[in-house]
């Protein structure tokens, strides 16, 4: 009998330009609760995605091997029969829909197509109990919290006589209550020989939860240990552990007085009102200085920037002041006319009209600059745009070439000339490098320098630890919407910046 | 020498650049040439004429009217569908005004575009600042003014206005010399149009020449100046054959000015076409969304109001029914013109172009004697093809 109740061998996966996955072995044994940690974009979502099916066969190389068999899965609906159910961070129930309707979605208990409500009702029961939920099955998903939404979704993995459940962040919305007893749930299916792969970035529930822990790095299996042999600086250490290589042309300047100061700022969340996403963090930026702001998935830093610029929460405490004067208006249009820009990490989402040109995205932040009485005075538009294409070497024939046919690279130079038009005191940038080439990184990374000399101060918010630590001055670290460290880029380490990222003191 | 193939050929590029963009505009333009070339053929000549096509014209000025504000209504990713319920209980409020109460028809005309005005701002604020899907709130209108104009008619015409009203849907512009051969007034306004169009096209090359950019080079430019002059000779020439511009004609024009100037240069037309592109890359701009979308329907709950005044005054009544199905014709010629239903794309032009495709639709239709309703089967359809070519289209891009 095989001890290992998923073995993933050589797994390799490419998206077009970058290499996700590089021969990762992967092995679970059967009734363990194995951890699977890592940086941001170090490929455990991608290897979960290929287990589940997601990707589905075809589209990687290598084998997964469950519960002894080699399986090709093309579908979620393949991975779920043989077994297996992931629990996803965002939750993917239907919130008008009660937990019974739930639980049997796309697997109701039907006599020729008519549900048989009655049956439905007792076997959700018996999930529920089983999950410890005191609710009753006809309860609509919306009126649940967070936790109890959490436990739905394992009951619903139960009734599916899951065999390995995956939780990707299962924590990351729960008070301490619930992941205790989140926890107590784990341990007893453990007895009863379930296996499960728990993804976090919380490294303090990890050791006291997970049995073994498997530690990914740029696609790469680092090393697969028993947490008892591991500890939090070790397991750290493997999570970063690359050389720092002289990839930042950065240049040092002496900062000069503040331009922004953020005082005791909380932000509730838009669509849970008394839950806080940010908890009164307070910061000053000078001018001439690139500060960072590093911090794991979904510790709120994007949820920080778009609360500054007025586009996030249900409701905004705190100060915010801008070369000394407070700013209290709570829209884009006041915080950008007294000098903050905000260069969303979600480019297209977010960024740009992918349907307009070059000319219309660039000055779309900025018309009021260019107009007289509303009329737009398009020569000096023009000038103004040919100056910026031409400052951020975008690549294109004619400024009226539509964005959508243009390359990320040089996408993401559009948005930033869109902003650097409005001509900003405060320049925050959140992830400016995704999903753009080496090249294009480089030469965003020399206006940066540029914008520094010129006085203006940049906020930089980076999943990448080396582009933190190679062009910030100053990092703050945040943790659960908190900022838990502030380092100066001379004592700086990729393991300070973990251990503050993961809860550490 | 050089320099200047230089130059010529990236003048030329700008121009493919602008065929490419506008392409569905040019296609929509043959076709309407298609169109009225076999409405000709069908109709032995009769289409063509002077008198045919001067009422085909006059036809099209309520929808060309409500298709310019529908263009930035549909631009924005929103709908109107009200728009022909609120200009039947408008042209009923302008036609009680004058022939029941005995207002005179200036101020008449004056509270219609006041309550047009309103009545757009109030579907503005629901959409805007209520969240309420466009589709609901006008739709909503659409049966509650149904019942306003039955309120306001009674159920029964209301008729006969006076000279000075009913010229605004049937009259034309008066001649100069009373005893002229033809339309003297029609053929200077023409003349002068080409003059104003040389001088300004003109004036636009200086400028640029001015900031140092480049220009296109002579024979271009004089080629474009011919192009229009000819074009707009040829229309005004129809019309002074007949019996000179109609006066709801030189209504439709200066909206059509209006709102190309609107939509091309002004900051309200970037933000129109920012928010139908992408809204939330819109709002992180800075752009306030919800007084954009307001001040949209409240433009064309003003249009709305314009056509009707045109409309009641050509049929020198206003009718229980009227307004029916305008809502149909005025998304119609937008679609066919190019405008988006996703939002984000479409121009004044365009539309108009439309608007003449659906009239001419109409009005061949009806010289064939083509029953109504397959009229109506027939126009259904053509709006299901246009939407589908606008889908098609898009795939492929």
């Amino acid at each position: 009998m095989n001890e290992y109740i998923l073995e993933m061998v050589n797994i390799s996966k490419e998206f077009p330009g970058v290499k996700a996955l590089d021969n990762v072995n992967f092995k679970v044994k059967k009734g363990e609760i194995h951890a699977l940690v890592g940086e941001n974009g170090a490929g455990k979502s991608t290897l979960m995605k290929i287990l589940s099916g997601v990707y589905p066969y075809g589209t990687y190389s290598g084998d997964i091997i469950f519960k002894g068999k080699i399986r090709q899965f093309n579908t979620i609906k393949d991975s779920e029969q043989a077994g297996i159910a992931i629990i996803y961070q965002e939750l993917a129930l239907i919130k008008q829909l009660s937990v019974c309707e739930n639980i049997f979605l796309g697997n109701e208990i039907n006599d020729r197509g008519v549900i048989n409500w009655e049956k439905s009702y007792v076997e959700t029961e018996k999930f529920l109990k089983e999950v410890r939920l005191n609710i009753k099955p006809t309860t609509l998903v919306m009126n649940l919290g967070i936790g109890q939404q959490q436990l739905v979704e394992i009951a619903k993995a139960m009734s599916k006589q899951s065999d390995l459940l995956i939780l990707d962040e299962p924590t990351s919305a729960l008070t301490e209550d619930e992941i205790d007893n989140l926890f107590d749930l784990l341990r007893g299916f453990k007895e009863k020989g379930i296996t499960c792969i728990y993804i976090s970035h919380k490294l303090d529930e990890i050791f006291k939860i997970a049995d073994r822990i498997t530690v990914l790095r740029d696609g790469i299996t680092v090393a697969t240990h028993n947490t008892a042999d591991l500890d939090e600086s070790k397991l750290i250490s493997l999570m970063v552990g690359r050389k720092l290589t002289e990839r930042f042309p950065k240049v040092r300047y002496e900062p000069g007085e503040v331009v922004l100061e953020l005082k005791n700022w909380t932000v509730f969340d838009p669509e849970i009102p008394e839950k806080k996403v940010i908890n009164n963090v307070s910061f000053t930026a000078r001018k001439g200085e690139v500060l960072g702001i590093a911090g794991l998935m979904g510790a709120g830093r994007t949820e920080l920037c778009m609360s500054i610029f007025g586009c996030y929460g249900s409701k905004v405490l705190g100060q915010l002041f801008v070369n000394g004067k407070e700013i209290k208006a709570r829209d884009p249009g006041s915080v950008i006319k007294a000098g903050v820009s905000y260069l969303s990490e979600d480019r297209k989402g977010n960024g740009l009209v992918l349907i307009q040109s070059i000319k219309k995205n660039i000055s779309m932040a900025s018309l009021d600059y260019i107009s007289k009485a509303t009329v737009i005075n398009e020569n000096e538009e023009i000038r103004m745009v040919e100056k910026y294409v031409t400052k951020l070497r975008i690549k294109t024939p004619s400024i009226e070439q539509l964005v959508g046919n243009l390359s990320g690279g040089n996408q993401q130079k559009v948005v930033l000339g869109k902003w650097l038009m409005t001509d900003p005191k405060v320049l925050i940038l959140d992830e400016p490098t995704r999903g753009i080439d080496v090249g294009a990184k480089f030469e965003i990374y020399n206006i940066i320098n540029s914008l520094v000399e010129s006085g203006v101060c940049i906020i930089m918010i980076s999943s990448e630890l080396p582009e933190i630590l190679g062009m910030s001055d100053r990092i703050l670290i945040m943790h659960e919407g908190e900022i838990r460290g502030e380092l100066h880029w001379k004592e700086a380490t990729q393991e300070k910046i973990m251990s503050y990222a993961t809860g550490g003191k | 020498m050089n320099l200047r193939t230089s130059l010529k050929g990236s003048v030329n590029d700008s121009i493919k650049l602008n065929i490419k963009l506008n392409v569905r505009q040019y296609t929509m333009f043959v076709a309407l040439l298609f169109i009225w070339l076999i409405f000709t053929v069908v109709t032995k000549g009769l289409f063509i004429t002077s008198r045919n096509l001067s009422n085909l014209f006059i036809q099209m000025c309520t929808t060309g009217i409500m298709a310019c504000g529908m263009v930035l209504v549909m631009v924005a990713g929103h709908i109107d569908l009200s728009v022909g319920s609120v200009a039947g209980t408008l042209g009923a409020i302008a036609a009680a005004l004058m022939a029941k109460c005995g207002v005179s028809p200036i101020l008449a005309i004056a509270i219609t575009l006041i309550t047009g005005l309103l009545i757009g701002t109030w579907h503005g604020f629901w959409i805007a600042y209520r969240g309420v899907p466009a589709f609901i709130v006008t739709l909503s209108s659409m049966t509650a003014f149904k019942g306003v104009t039955l309120a306001v008619t009674n159920g029964a015409t209301i008729g006969e206005f006076s000279n000075l009203f009913k010229s605004l849907g049937q009259g034309y512009i008066p001649k100069i010399i009373p005893n002229a051969e033809f339309n003297d007034t029609s053929a200077l306004i023409g003349i002068i149009s080409i003059i104003l169009f040389i001088i300004f096209d003109f004036r636009k090359r200086n400028t640029r020449k001015k900031y140092g950019f480049e220009v296109a080079t002579i024979p271009i430019q004089i080629l474009r100046i011919v192009f229009v002059s000819v074009a707009i000779a040829l229309v005004s020439s129809i019309m002074v054959n007949y019996r000179g511009i109609p006066i709801a004609v030189l209504i439709l024009i200066g909206i059509i000015l209006i709102y190309t100037f609107i939509t091309n240069k002004t900051t309200f037309g970037r933000h129109v076409y920012a928010i139908g592109g992408n809204k939330e890359a819109a709002k992180l701009s800075g752009i306030n969304v919800k007084k954009t979308e307001l001040l949209i329907y409240a433009s064309m709950g003003l249009l709305t109001a314009l056509a009707a005044i045109v409309f009641t005054a050509r049929l020198n009544a206003a009718t229980p029914g009227a307004g029916n199905l305008f809502e149909l014709d005025a998304i119609a010629s937008c679609i066919i013109g190019g405008t988006s239903t996703m939002g984000g794309k479409g121009t004044i032009i365009g539309a108009i172009i439309g608007a003449l495709v659906m009239a001419s639709i109409d009005n061949g239709m009806s010289l064939m004697n083509v029953n109504i309703m397959y009229q109506y089967m027939i126009k259904g359809l053509i709006l299901l093809l246009a939407v589908w070519v606008d889908f098609a289209t898009k795939k492929r891009a």
